[in-house]
């Protein structure tokens, strides 16, 4: 296993995941990069902590009274889970089709939405966008439940274009209406019932039971329609078959897929050439996702140098990868709600996107407020040397070296532990003089974890966390 | 004194505030008739008028408004009341009723203060996380949830591990950068440091013979006091108070965060009298949306139009805008109906107290009060 290895494993955890600890990432580099790279596209059991156990713990995400809990609930499925590509992916397509609590107040039928992302997301982007078009949150959230036959609502129909699948500039006002006209009679199944509950309830104006969509042809307009050129008796389906088939779709899916899980900016050669391939697998697999993530993640770019450290995490991202590292969450601990605060702390809620057009990611994720709170969170979570992934750290250090540690060595191993990640040389010298003030005559003992060398094993983890470096994947 | 130089508090009740229950129409019989049981008795209202009254837990209110220091804002609201409280509360925030925006109004207040944000400071947030109404990208805002121990490494417990930590940031986020993220992310790093460095002064610098009582209200309406009177260049400051969403057992809810509210606001606004700095400074308090006109039993459900207030020295004092009729007749689907939109008080307070051009802020032009003494 040579440093190289481990630095590209770590990276691909670090993108297709939420960060990889030393133990997971052993497993991994025995079974090889590409073969780990089929299996993250190929979620089996997703092993998470167990809804009958979370419920057990916490009722308020079994009741959904409140934003919080639905969003810890799906917090510990991102920490707990076996298939992180499947939840990292999940996380992107909530940003991309983002839907917010703020106009459904219904947690339920969100989380069914993240399901749905579950299930499709790496599967046909057909069938995805036929599933979002079907979906009662986004039917609400977008307002297509107050698109019918003879009075259209355009929003789900131009968001549908502009937001989901196109981008602006490849289809006209005329191509908007169009679509939606095919998409009228998408509807809620039992509005007036739903409508009814409102009536009764103020706070939860359509319940908290699951909303249901259904197709009504009766509201539907059956006329001709000219959509993209083609001409026909078109419903949504035969809409989104257009909308897949185009150049500008694949363009837009693969850009945004690279910019999730390659590069925040597309600005060089290299880019675009990995677009372009991702658009040929877009094409030759029939739009299926996981064929344009196969070729991004076994692309030489992307195990290139020019591509670590080219994204700014998110604070979902963040919050969680430190989480797994540290071995925070494992079993069901009373005050999760509060790191779905501590996410929206750092300016990403999830299941409460700002708008339709989701978070603004990149650099636009750090301002003063929201460093402070991710310094702050991270060295709380490595700081504490119960943590079982903290703990590890310092087995493996005393193993690796001795349990009288110098500390050069400490940081070292430190920075390898925890990632690895590469940081500067100034970075680096700036941790040293910090362990030096530890040490006695440049030495820690590790020998237990209660000793003050480990104490200050954790307290460099949590440094290393407050780092510039680690504020990037 | 210069009006540049005048700051706003702005306290937000979360959850959606009683206007009935707390400016109370105890001289209206269809009041008692709506409010069986979630109701203010005439013989415990303190009087503005025959009509009129203040719910009694605002008394340290009501005492500030019979001397002239309070404006009272009549059936304040957005368009088309949607009773979601975090889409009414994004309303207010961006000052867009119709459409989701993405700038606070706060936010672009505090960039027209500072445009080139030479002040990491000029708006404050007490509490954690940023409300959407301070935020508009490239605008730098505090988040402070502890003054006394806001800053890096808060969890550290021992103060010579932490100082070795706040050392080796100070090092580490002063390196140059190897390109301009990495500039960005440096150039944050120290701004935060240096927000929290000048912060921590505050409470150093502070006396007073107020004693804030011990709620997170008057903690923080405390905190804002020393911020204010270290003279730190804050302009915007926010705070948020709740949760007003009295569904059941109103009574006894509603009376306490009134208690806690007012007794915060009294007492800050005594507190920048002693320090003889009253006339700079102006409170507003804001709900997203009030509550039913009937009550359920117990408490009051989601309803549209609401009072809001707002309290200085250099304030004209009285009732502004009509409060609306609670008629059946007159009813909006069981709510009031005004028409006195929100922006018309934004609009007031942008232009006439820190004499800047509202329109761009609030998204139009809307008609003002007189509320801010000329």
């Amino acid at each position: 296993m040579s440093t190289q290895d481990v630095t590209l494993m770590a990276h691909l955890m670090r993108r297709a995941g939420f960060s990889a600890t030393r133990s997971e990432l052993e497993k991994f580099l025995d079974k090889g990069y590409e073969q780990t790279v089929e299996d993250l596209l190929s979620p089996g059991d997703p092993g998470n902590m167990p809804d009958d156990l979370i419920r057990r713990y916490h009722v308020e995400q079994s009741e959904l009274r409140e934003l919080s809990g639905a969003g810890a609930y799906w917090l510990y499925r991102m920490i707990t889970t076996n298939n992180p590509l499947e939840e990292k992916l999940t996380l992107f397509w909530h940003g991309l089709f983002a839907t917010g609590y703020a106009k459904l107040n219904q947690a339920r039928a969100l989380l069914n939405q993240i399901d749905m992302f579950r299930s499709y997301g790496l599967g046909n982007f057909k069938d995805l966008l036929i599933n979002l078009s079907q979906d009662p949150a986004m039917i609400i959230w977008l307002d297509n439940n107050d698109n019918h036959k003879d009075a259209i609502n355009e929003n789900y129909g131009r968001e549908l274009l502009e937001l989901f699948s196109m981008g602006i500039g490849n289809y006209t006002e005329d191509d908007v209406k169009e679509c939606a006209r095919a998409f009228t009679g998408w509807t809620l199944k039992n509005a007036e019932y739903m409508a009814m509950r409102a009536g009764k309830d103020s706070i939860w104006p359509y319940g908290r039971i699951a909303w249901h969509y259904e197709y009504r042809n009766d509201d539907h307009d059956e006329g001709k329609k000219t959509f993209l050129g083609h001409e026909g008796n078109f419903n949504g389906e035969d809409i989104i078959q257009i909308i897949v088939d185009q150049q500008a779709t694949a363009k837009f899916v693969a850009t945004r897929l690279f910019q999730f899980f390659a590069s925040d900016d597309v600005d060089s050669e290299s880019h675009d050439q990995v677009i372009s391939e991702m658009m040929d697998a877009y094409f030759d697999s029939g739009y299926e996702i996981k064929s344009v993530l196969r070729t991004l993640f076994n692309s030489d770019y992307f195990k290139s140098d020019e591509c670590m450290y080219s994204r700014v995490k998110g604070p979902v991202e963040s919050v969680v990868g430190t989480a797994r590292l540290a071995g925070s969450y494992q079993l069901p601990q009373m005050d999760v709600d509060k790191l779905w605060f501590q996410t929206m702390f750092m300016g990403q809620g999830v299941l409460a996107p700002p708008t339709v057009e989701g978070w603004h990611e990149g650099v636009e994720w750090i301002d003063s407020g929201s460093l402070v709170e991710r310094v702050n969170y991270a060295a709380k979570e490595f700081g504490d040397t119960t943590k079982s992934g903290v703990r590890d750290i310092i087995s493996r250090l005393s193993d690796t070296y001795s349990e009288q540690i110098n500390v050069p060595d400490l940081v070292d191993g430190c920075l390898d532990l925890i990632g690895p990640i590469q940081v500067g040389d100034h970075t680096r010298n700036s941790l040293i003089d910090f362990v030096s003030e530890f040490s006695d005559n440049n030495v820690l003992d590790i020998s237990s974890f209660d000793s003050k060398g480990s104490k200050c094993v954790a307290q460099t983890l949590g440094l290393i966390a407050s780092t510039r470096e680690y504020q990037l994947a | 004194m210069d009006k540049k130089e005048k700051s706003l508090v702005v306290v937000q009740l979360s959850g959606g505030n009683d206007y009935l229950n707390t400016i109370v129409p105890y001289g209206d019989d269809d009041y008692y008739d709506f409010r069986k049981t979630v109701r203010i008795d005439q013989s415990d209202v303190l009087q503005i008028d025959k009509m009129y009254g203040f719910n009694p837990h605002l008394s340290p209110i009501k005492a500030l408004y019979d001397q002239g220091k309070v404006a009272e804002i009549n059936g304040i609201r957005y368009d088309n009341p949607n009773r979601s409280h975090f889409r009414s509360m994004d309303i207010w925030h961006t000052a867009l009723p119709d459409e989701i925006g993405s700038e606070g109004w706060l936010g672009r207040v505090i960039r027209e203060l500072d445009p080139k944000s030479e002040n990491v400071l000029t708006g404050v947030n007490f509490g954690r996380g940023l409300p959407r109404a301070l935020g508009v990208r490239g605008v730098p805002v505090a988040s402070v949830g502890n003054l006394e121990t806001y800053g890096l490494f808060t969890d550290m417990q021992d103060e010579a591990e932490k100082s070795l930590a706040l050392r080796a940031f100070t090092h580490m986020y002063g390196g140059i950068g190897k390109d301009s993220v990495m500039e960005y992310l440096g150039q944050t790093g120290r701004d935060a440091l240096k927000g929290a460095d000048i912060l921590r002064t505050a409470p150093a610098k502070y006396s007073s013979t107020i004693e804030y009582a011990n709620n997170s209200i008057a903690q923080n309406m405390k905190s804002m006091a020393q911020v204010l009177l270290a003279d730190l260049g804050t302009r915007v400051f926010y705070t948020q108070h709740g949760s007003f969403d009295t569904h059941s057992g109103e009574i006894i809810s509603h009376s306490k965060l009134w208690d806690e509210v007012s007794g915060a606001v009294a007492d800050f606004y005594d507190d920048l009298k002693e320090h003889g700095r009253d006339e700079e400074v102006i409170v507003m308090i804001f709900s997203e949306f009030g509550r039913r006109i009937k009550d359920n039993g117990s408490g009051t459900d989601h309803g549209s139009g609401g009072v809001a207030f707002v309290i200085g020295s250099d304030i004209n004092g009285g009732m502004y805008g009509q409060y609306p009729s609670i008629k059946q007749a007159d009813q909006l689907e069981g709510d009031l109906r005004s028409n006195n939109d929100f922006r018309s008080t934004y609009t007031t307070i942008i232009d006439d107290w820190f004499g800047l051009d509202s329109i761009p802020i609030v998204n139009g032009q809307f008609e003002k009060f007189n509320f801010v003494k000329a």
